[in-house]
């Protein structure tokens, strides 16, 4: 749609000082990963892992060596499981109404979404906090969740609201002059066609779950997420192992990515 | 942190959208005045500001029907063990409960924040033994209630082996909530690489030659200790004019330049990393870095005084092993493992017997590892003779929470602005 | 029957979603009012007395550390769009069929943790480290020179970390500029920077609108980046709240910040909003 733009490049302005520039910019934001990374492969001998010591594959041998930052890891994937599908639920339900239904109130649910969307996380985390203490409730994994899963609503609901409002309402008006009550309609057509919507919301929740750190940081007690094991080891120095679960990880959002976009290719559409 | 994954148009779509307006505005103050409505409600406290002795069945209420479960959750400070754990290791084999043994106190005052809203609400904190240092958040675990009452009748080798002077420590008189780990010193670490000259006194962490290049501690009863030292002032029995004397040291330090930043335990990866040349430090840290990193630092009492404190062993009262718990206290006041535990951490050993246990150790060894260990049994920073407590100042120990929080009021904003 | 059905529809397809939102985001606001006006101590517990002169005590002194977070958040949003902009309009303009590809590559760091990733930088520019330590050893720098620690790091790993949140919404405005309109303005002989000064950035600005609205925000209320990059002159209000919070305990204080951090943001959000005429900007946006 743009290209003719392209072609036409020299009439706007500098290319080629661009085209340098934006590989610039990615090579300074990919630095601090590639740093990481190689980091994973230090040989080091004592706790601290910050100068280089030559080349060792050990660390991924031994990469759960360390009990408590599996057992972050494994809380932090747990939590962010649980806020997909619990956020993704809800949050199409709330998506789903803004997009094809006009009501009293969709205002109000229109401002609190964008409020939790461009609050400080610090207040949301500490507003939590101030809450589960007033109950005189005890922190730990359940309201680490309930605080994932709150600030994970509104980003689902807005993906699902976008596609729903793009949606052809012909297509169901169709299956419901054929017979079709609302729920199958509901199941049958509407919802494979939000579905992508939906998945994409899901884990949109699952990444910004498995990241958080400071609503976490917050709501946690004494549970340790992969996030704040991080930020606690930190004040006496990261073992390679962290290194290694970051980059397993940074792998993996790459290839889910990757795989992703292949298969939304619109040459491969069913 | 929230960060979108994707690229995803609808979703930057839908965050553009206009959806504030005058009306939407008109909302929030509804919900504001909604909230007055329910103000009325509290934080309910769960002790008295007052400390108050414990009932005298207290114990014995407390340790009734307590059973074992075999797993021992243990939170300590970082560079408290040999990263091995051999004592550990041995207390697991002679009794076969697991240790598991977490470094995760960095700071008393975060510590006490992250347990405290689980402690009030009666549930586990994952721990059932802690390693927690007198001061104003160790008074806050008594008040509040949060510690088992120990059971002296648990604690054989603690009653025959203990230096007897730890239970007239007034944070805790007789010993009824907490027995010590270690105690230690406050002093100044530097790396003699970075700094040309030794380091003496106080008046070192003001020296220009040293801009941006001093760490100090950000605990508030460590700050202002050294604040008052340097201003002649002996903490113990300060006032709050003597505290806003130091803190005006302090800030003249601060506004001078001179400090990089304040720490928690994070002080010493700090040093590590040559980002600070000289700091505030706990005695037997530096010990141990130079040990495991192969570093060369320097720890001195500085001449105008160091702090004394204690780290202590305490079980939270919703601990879930408190049998364990009491037993693994009582195990490292068997003389050898007291001796075993000093001779790597170099802090101050609570078992005097333990130095002889040490001289015995040394004896086995040769050569350079001989001479250590010999240094460490006449280290004045592991058994301190009477003379050296003479330069050694006590915490000031608050009487009321006003005098704790007008305290905070003063020496908080130098770590924080 | 089926009319009431289809009336309650929505709400009931609101009300498990809406529901959490009243009970986790909105009520906890109203807790957090309530605690900033309460007076009492940890130990004995927090009590409502309408006492206002916390607000009054927190802003006396921490006023500089929320007048330096709202600074850093403002160089941070303009050293953003610098940055920013001329990496959305070459990926719009010149990036052809591997647009994707170039917003991918644009993307990949942030499958890092945000934690990680800032304390990776930590490492990348600590005072004798892979950076700087072989500057020191031939002696460009001396040996006192730093940069964790100064207003510079902090800002840095501030840009650093929103960079998505800018170029994003500045691509996606730029993208839908219908490129016409660009050989219009040049068939009306406007130079390539006429052109640019007058179609282009007029239509690109709803994305950076949006841009600066999804990174202020988030920078100036951020504790992170100036905890591990910054020193103790770099000390932003969001490391008081926290500590406040998470050191002292002292819930009323911390509250009371949150808050006034909150209405300070809102306020300046509504009233940047304002000077640019909002709703045409957003209509365009939303389009």
């Amino acid at each position: 749609m743009t290209t003719p733009i392209a072609s036409r490049g020299p009439r706007i302005s500098g290319g080629r000082a661009l085209h340098i520039y934006t590989w610039v910019i990615i090579a300074w934001l990919t630095l601090p990963v590639l740093i990481m990374i190689l980091f994973g492969f230090n040989d080091t001998q004592g706790r601290y892992n910050q100068t280089w010591e030559g080349f060792t594959l050990k660390w991924y041998g031994q990469v759960f060596a360390l009990d408590e930052l599996t057992k972050a890891l494994v809380i932090s994937l747990v939590v962010a499981v649980v806020t997909a599908v619990v956020a993704g639920a809800l949050g199409t339900g709330v998506g789903y109404a803004l997009g094809r239904h006009r009501f009293r109130g969709s205002g109000t649910v229109n401002l609190v979404m964008f409020a939790t969307m461009s609050s400080p996380e610090l207040v949301m985390g500490a507003s939590l906090l101030t809450l589960f203490v007033s109950l005189g409730a005890g922190l730990g994994v359940t309201t680490i969740t309930i605080a994932h899963i709150m600030f994970s609503i509104s980003f689902v609901a807005v993906v699902v609201r976008a596609r729903v409002l793009t949606l052809d309402r012909s297509i169901e008006e169709a299956a419901a002059d054929l017979g079709a009550s609302p729920w199958t309609t509901f199941w049958r057509i509407t919802f494979p066609i939000i579905l992508p919507a939906v998945a994409s919301g899901m884990m949109l929740a699952f990444a910004l779950s498995i990241d958080d750190f400071v609503v976490s940081n917050f709501t946690a007690g004494t549970t340790v997420t992969f996030p704040l094991w991080i930020w606690g080891a930190t004040r006496v120095g990261l073992p390679p192992q962290v290194n290694v679960m970051g980059t397993l990880i940074f792998m993996a959002g790459v290839v889910i990515a990757v795989v992703t976009s292949i298969r939304s290719r619109p040459g491969r559409r069913r | 942190m929230s960060q979108p994954f994707s690229p995803d148009p609808a979703l930057i779509r839908g965050m553009t959208q206009r959806r504030l307006g005058r009306r939407d505005a008109l909302r929030l103050t509804g919900l504001a005045a909604f909230g007055t409505a329910l103000s009325a409600c509290g934080v309910k406290g769960t002790g008295q500001s007052t400390q108050s002795a414990p009932p005298p069945d207290a114990v014995a209420k407390y340790w009734a029907g307590k059973t074992s479960t075999g797993t021992l959750n243990f939170a300590n400070w970082p560079l408290y063990m040999d990263p091995k754990q051999p004592e550990l290791k041995k207390f697991t084999a002679a009794t076969g409960v697991k240790v598991n043994y977490q470094e995760v106190i960095q700071e008393m005052g975060p510590w006490f924040a992250k347990v405290q809203p689980q402690l009030a609400a009666g549930q586990s904190i994952g721990y059932d033994l802690m390693v927690i240092t007198n001061g104003i958040q160790f008074k806050q675990f008594v008040d509040s209630g949060f510690l088992a009452p120990l059971d002296h009748s648990k604690l054989p080798n603690y009653v025959a082996n203990a230096d007897k002077a730890y239970s007239n420590e007034a944070f805790d008189k007789g010993n009824v909530y907490t027995v010590p780990w270690t105690s230690g010193m406050t002093g100044i670490a530097y790396d003699p690489k970075k700094v040309s000259r030794p380091i003496t006194k106080l008046a070192d962490l003001w020296d220009p030659a040293f801009k941006g290049k001093v760490g100090m501690f950000s605990d508030t009863q460590e700050l202002g200790n050294f604040g008052m030292m340097a201003a002649g002032i002996k903490p113990g029995e300060s006032t709050p004019d003597d505290w806003r004397k130091a803190a005006d040291k302090l800030k003249e330090q601060k506004s001078a330049g001179m400090v990089r930043n304040y720490y928690d335990q994070s002080y010493i990866d700090a040093l590590g990393k040559g980002e600070v040349w000289i700091t505030q430090a706990w005695s037997g840290d530096v010990f141990q870095k130079n040990v495991s990193d192969g570093t060369d630092f320097k720890f001195v009492i500085p001449q105008e005084g160091g702090t004394l404190w204690t780290d202590n062993f305490a079980i939270p009262v919703t601990a879930q092993n408190p049998l364990d718990a009491i037993k693994l206290i009582d195990f490292f006041y068997e003389v050898e493992n007291a001796a075993t535990l000093a001779e790597y951490i170099n802090f101050v050993c609570p078992v005097p017997a333990a130095q002889e246990q040490i001289k015995k150790d040394a004896a086995k060894l040769s050569g350079d590892d001989k001479a250590a260990m010999e240094a460490v049994a006449v280290s004045p920073l592991v058994f301190p003779a009477p003379t050296d407590y003479a330069n050694l100042h006590y915490y000031r120990d608050f009487k009321t929470v006003a005098e704790q929080q007008e305290y905070q009021s003063i020496f908080e904003p130098i770590v924080l602005a | 029957m089926s009319s009431t059905r289809r009336v309650l529809a929505p709400y009931l397809q609101i009300l498990p979603g809406g529901l959490w939102l009243l009970l986790f985001f909105v009520i906890p606001m109203v807790t957090m009012l309530s605690l900033s006006l309460q007076e009492g101590d940890i130990v004995s517990g927090y009590v409502f007395t309408g006492h206002w002169q916390t607000y009054v005590d927190a802003i006396t002194n921490y006023r500089v550390q929320l007048v330096r977070s709202l600074i850093y958040g403002a160089i941070t949003t303009i050293v953003l769009i610098v940055v920013a902009f001329p990496v959305a309009y070459w990926i719009a303009f010149y990036g052809g069929r591997r647009k994707p590809t170039y917003l991918f590559l644009l993307l990949l760091p942030f499958f890092v943790s945000f934690v990680l990733r800032t304390i990776s930088w930590r490492q990348i520019l600590t005072d004798e480290g892979m950076l700087l330590g072989p500057l020191k050893q031939i002696g460009l720098l001396p040996e006192t020179f730093h940069i964790l620690g100064t207003p510079a790091a902090v800002i840095g790993g501030l840009v650093y970390n929103f960079v998505p949140f800018m170029v994003l919404p500045i691509y996606v405005a730029l993208e839908r500029i219908d490129p016409r309109v660009v050989e219009a303005a040049r068939d009306l002989y406007a130079d390539p920077a006429t052109a640019f000064r007058k179609v282009i950035f007029p239509l690109a600005l709803p994305g950076v609108f949006a841009g600066v609205l999804m990174t202020f925000v988030p920078a100036s209320s951020d504790y992170v980046n100036s905890a591990v990059l910054g020193s103790s002159t770099t000390t932003m209000i969001g490391q008081v709240i926290q500590s406040q919070y998470l050191v002292s305990s002292n819930y009323p204080t911390a509250s009371a910040l949150s808050f006034t951090l909150m209405a300070v943001l809102l306020i300046g959000v509504f009233a940047y909003a304002k000077a640019l005429g909002t709703e045409d900007v957003m209509k365009v946006a939303a389009r």
